[in-house]
């Protein structure tokens, strides 16, 4: 599996993304204006403030040259993954339902926080059983997830977290799209890699999408 | 020949807005009471060749319309 981690101007999170790949995978850098996705297969949108998060946070990302790829791939079934500022720009592009407002309280929250596994059956959860809880930190001002109709995605939802931090619709952490080959969340997995930090729970995601590329 | 266009953003009835009720809480610690529903948005002026596109400009990138209602006001 290699992963493909884009750098936008603003991203603060490649590094530790790329470590968090390289565990379960080849890990490169990919440019936000290059269009180029140098044969990846699976796209990394990591945290950050991509331009600035000017106007509404991802907004502007959502037009970078390298977004026209990750349609294009996203399309073709290949696997994206979202953490916060991309979990934002994928909301943004509409490549997954809903959208993230501001936090209930208007404040930054950094803190290790417990997830709930709501299902295994997509490529980015598939390690994981349903109920496992997994200790991840969170670290944003616009992390409260907002859909209109929460029905209509119920079985989209990934990961829930076990009470409230944000103000998030059903305590919503992370979704996926119809096709399931698309994820997003507000934790940061990639935080959550070795136990000398914590926690390593974030690795699961890694390593279950590295499964994907085996089996494919 | 370019037209100042002003666009406002606000967010869409029935969301939280928790700026707004910020906004409503600090006002009667000032002494103005008597003030409701206050909502916080955005005020974004451009200058256009032709106004006719703003609209779309809306949809595409100065509001998103899943969270957000837009106004044009020439």
């Amino acid at each position: 599996m290699r992963f493909g981690v884009v750098r936008f101007p603003g991203s603060c999170d490649v590094e530790d993304a790329l470590h968090a790949c390289s565990l379960a995978g080849e890990a490169v850098e990919l440019w936000h204006a290059d269009r180029g996705l140098h044969g990846v297969d699976a796209v990394v949108l990591p945290g950050g403030f991509s331009y600035g998060d000017y106007l509404r946070v991802g907004a502007i990302a959502r037009f970078a040259p390298v977004m026209e790829s990750v349609f294009e791939f996203a399309r073709d079934g290949g696997l994206v993954l979202g953490i916060c500022n991309g979990f934002q720009i994928l909301c943004e592009a509409g490549l997954l339902p809903g959208a993230l407002l501001p936090n209930t309280e208007l404040r930054f929250i950094c803190r290790q926080v417990d997830l709930e596994v709501v299902t295994a059956d997509t490529p980015f959860t598939r390690e994981a059983t349903v109920g496992r809880r997994l200790s991840i930190p969170i670290k944003h001002t616009t992390g409260r997830y907002y859909a209109p109709d929460l029905d209509a995605i119920a079985d989209q939802v990934v990961l829930r977290y076990t009470e409230d931090h944000n103000g998030s619709s059903r305590h919503i952490a992370g979704v996926c799209n119809e096709a399931r080959n698309v994820f997003g969340l507000m934790p940061h997995p990639e935080h959550a890699v070795d136990p000398l930090t914590g926690s390593d729970d974030g690795l699961l995601i890694f390593r279950s999408m590295s499964l994907v590329g085996a089996v494919a | 020949m370019s037209t100042r266009v002003r666009v406002l953003v606000r967010p869409k009835a029935g969301i939280l807005d928790p700026q707004g009720q910020a906004v409503e809480r600090a006002l009667p610690a000032l002494g103005f009471d008597g003030v409701a529903n206050v909502h916080v948005g955005r005020l974004i002026e451009l200058d256009v060749e032709d106004p006719s596109r703003v609209a779309e400009m809306c949809e595409r990138l100065l509001a998103n319309p899943l969270i957000e209602d837009y106004e044009v006001v020439a």
